[in-house]
């Protein structure tokens, strides 16, 4: 079976180049070294028509990164994409240009993510009309369907973003994505900037919306309670690699990785009342200086030699169920 | 009963704008007793910030506090100088923001504006207040104080900082801290680490803690009792369990039916519908009603305060019977 999506050590390096001083101090025999950010890590995703996938982690981890990778707005430093069995690493290709066109994302930030001195209609026409997908109706009309879609009304396509509230706004970028009829989202912290009860209302929207265009998503969020409400599938990353891979009901049953075990445990919830909180020690380290081995093992309780020495590869641990930690083949 | 660290009755502040009176508090009273941890929930503009900012009197123009008053052991903070009010704030009263930034200065070291704090408060030499900010750094978890107290705002991580923030609250000791969604910027693992430290401080202490947020989970695992706002009124008060397992006003049973944990995984969340209204256009009568399942003539009209058992507060014409 092939997959909507498909990534293979996919990896993203960023490098901040010397500027002439250092260049000048390390001819002369100066340690300086270029600073390299290791984003992204060889990630393995595989994603099914139709299929929500989460993809978790705190900041710095790389998730925001590689959902970049994916749309097409970074290029990958190695591995591979392909969509539709078509390879789109290089987006420049005709193949990349036409999963652009297919693979959309929505912002975290509404306020930041529209431009301002746009009206509604060329904020979500803009781009149907460049790429000829208005098939004989006017813009105003395909502008006014898709606000319609996305629970706003047709009226305000002449307005602009900041007459709208962060709630509408995120609901503009949705218009905005749908426009050029696209089969997959990424969505990027997109409710996370939102109040509790608006957010509801736009996690509804996405739903309905999946249901209705038959969408597929990339969910990428720290929220572990939004995830697990609308995901299938999870991936946790730490750190630019994966440590664990699971279907939500497993993984929120029995997280594997002491990262998830962790993750989960700390989650507020509603129904925990008057908890003594237990918090895993240390900071999450620099991605520009990260741990040898494991990049978990300074805040791990289990951490042993081995894994501050080699590095655990995600492996199969249960059919559909993958974990990067030592403690698995021990037991 | 105590007597209580915190009476606020029928505070009010407005923001007097160009396009008229922004009601941001609107006639809301709440206790606090001495070591109590009160959760103060609401969305954006609510009004959960402009409370706070009011009892520590940071109110600037165009607001104004036009109404009520701030006991605070018993004195009425309304009532203070500012030359009195300063030697309240940051002394028994302190406040924690939700960036850390906004309390520390970013071109001056850690200990310059930590021994600044005591020595504005208490008659201590430097040497002395040297060693009480690096206990203080010690307290809230930052390993080897006597290095970072030599350090800059900008060479500490976001968790970091707010704990050193926190760490300025706690100098003088206060009796209330204030903390207006200090975890909110923060990831889970260090949110965790915050609320932690914080919970543990104010069992040794016995602080009282007002915790502003907007995260009913946060508030859960934290609070004794909780205030949900909405449109700069307290719509419902009450003991953590009551409010959260028995909610009596209708926005507070929408809020807590909206948490995706609370509904079936991969099934429609329950929204309220709408959105916030505008403080300038608020509806008459209550706020509430054009979002409110419940609504009907009545509500056209100003609710009252009504009690209900176990010392809960609602704010409505038509709250919600416990299930029969």
């Amino acid at each position: 079976m092939s997959f909507l999506l498909e990534t293979k050590n996919l990896s993203k390096r960023f490098v901040k180049h010397l500027d002439l001083a250092a260049r000048m101090a390390r001819k002369i025999g100066a340690e300086v070294q270029e600073e390299i950010v290791q984003a992204v890590d060889r990630v393995d995703l595989c994603i099914n028509q139709g299929e929500v996938v989460g993809l978790v982690g705190e900041s710095g981890c790389g998730k925001s990164t590689f959902g970049r990778m994916i749309t097409g707005i970074l290029p990958p430093s190695e591995g591979t994409i392909h969509y539709r069995g078509k390879d789109i690493s290089n987006a420049a290709s005709p193949e990349g240009r036409s999963a652009a066109l297919k693979i959309q994302m929505i912002f975290q930030d509404p306020f930041a993510s529209l431009n301002p001195r746009m009206r509604v209609r060329d904020i979500v026409g803009e781009a149907p009309k460049i790429h000829g997908l208005l098939d004989g109706r006017s813009q105003d009309d395909y502008v006014a369907s898709m606000l319609e879609k996305v629970g706003l009304e047709a009226s305000y396509a002449s307005r602009y973003p900041h007459q709208f509230s962060g709630g509408q706004r995120q609901r503009l970028g949705v218009a905005r994505a749908l426009a050029v009829q696209p089969e997959f989202l990424v969505c990027d912290e997109a409710v996370a900037a939102l109040d509790v009860s608006i957010q509801a209302q736009v996690l509804n929207l996405f739903m309905d919306l999946r249901e209705q265009l038959n969408l597929t998503y990339l969910f990428i969020s720290h929220d572990l309670s939004v995830v697990e409400h609308i995901s299938n599938r999870v991936q946790i990353m730490y750190l630019g690699r994966v440590v664990e891979s699971a279907s939500t009901e497993e993984l929120f049953k029995e997280p594997n990785h002491p990262y998830t075990q962790a993750l989960l445990n700390e989650v507020p919830r509603l129904d925990l009342r008057k908890r003594n909180y237990t918090p895993v020690s240390g900071e999450i380290p620099s991605p520009l200086d990260p741990p040898s081995g494991c990049h978990f093992h300074p805040r791990c309780p289990h951490a042993t030699s081995k894994c501050r020495n080699e590095m655990p590869v995600l492996k199969e641990i249960a059919p559909g169920r993958a974990s990067a930690c030592f403690l698995n083949e021990s037991s | 009963m105590p007597e209580s660290t915190l009476d606020v009755r029928h505070l009010r502040t407005h923001f007097f704008t160009r396009d008229g009176v922004a009601k941001a508090v609107e006639d809301i009273s709440f206790s606090l007793g001495s070591g109590e941890v009160l959760g103060l929930v609401g969305e954006s503009g609510s009004g959960k910030t402009v409370t706070g900012f009011s009892i520590l009197g940071l109110v600037d123009a165009p607001g104004k506090v036009v109404g009520g008053e701030i006991l605070f052991k018993g004195r009425d903070l309304l009532k203070l100088s500012e030359e009195e009010m300063r030697k309240v704030r940051g002394n028994q009263l302190a406040m924690v923001f939700q960036d850390p930034m906004m309390t520390l200065n970013p071109v001056l070291r850690i200990d310059t504006q930590m021994i600044e704090a005591i020595q504005a408060h208490q008659n201590l030499g430097k040497v002395a207040a040297r060693e009480l900010a690096r206990d203080a750094l010690g307290k809230v978890g930052i390993a080897s104080p006597d290095e970072r107290l030599r350090a800059y705002p900008h060479q500490f991580s976001g968790g970091m900082r707010q704990r050193v923030a926190i760490a300025i609250a706690l100098l003088n000791k206060p009796d209330l801290i204030i903390a207006d969604e200090p975890t909110t910027a923060l990831d889970v693992t260090i949110q965790g680490q915050i609320l932690h430290e914080v919970q543990r401080l104010c069992r040794e202490t016995g602080t009282s803690l007002i915790w502003i947020t907007h995260d009913l989970a946060v508030v859960a695992g934290l609070a004794e009792r909780i205030c949900v706002m909405y449109a700069g009124r307290i719509v419902e008060a009450g003991s953590v369990d009551e409010v959260l397992d028995r909610p009596l006003h209708p926005y507070s049973k929408g809020l807590i039916e909206s948490v995706p944990s609370h509904n079936q995984r991969g099934m429609r969340l329950n929204q309220i519908p709408g959105m916030t209204p505008s403080l300038l256009s608020l509806p008459e009568g209550c706020a509430f009603r054009t979002r409110c399942p419940k609504a009907d003539e009545a509500c056209a009209g100003m609710p009252s305060v009504q009690k209900a058992e176990g010392g809960r507060h609602v704010f409505c014409h038509h709250p919600h019977r416990e299930a029969a």
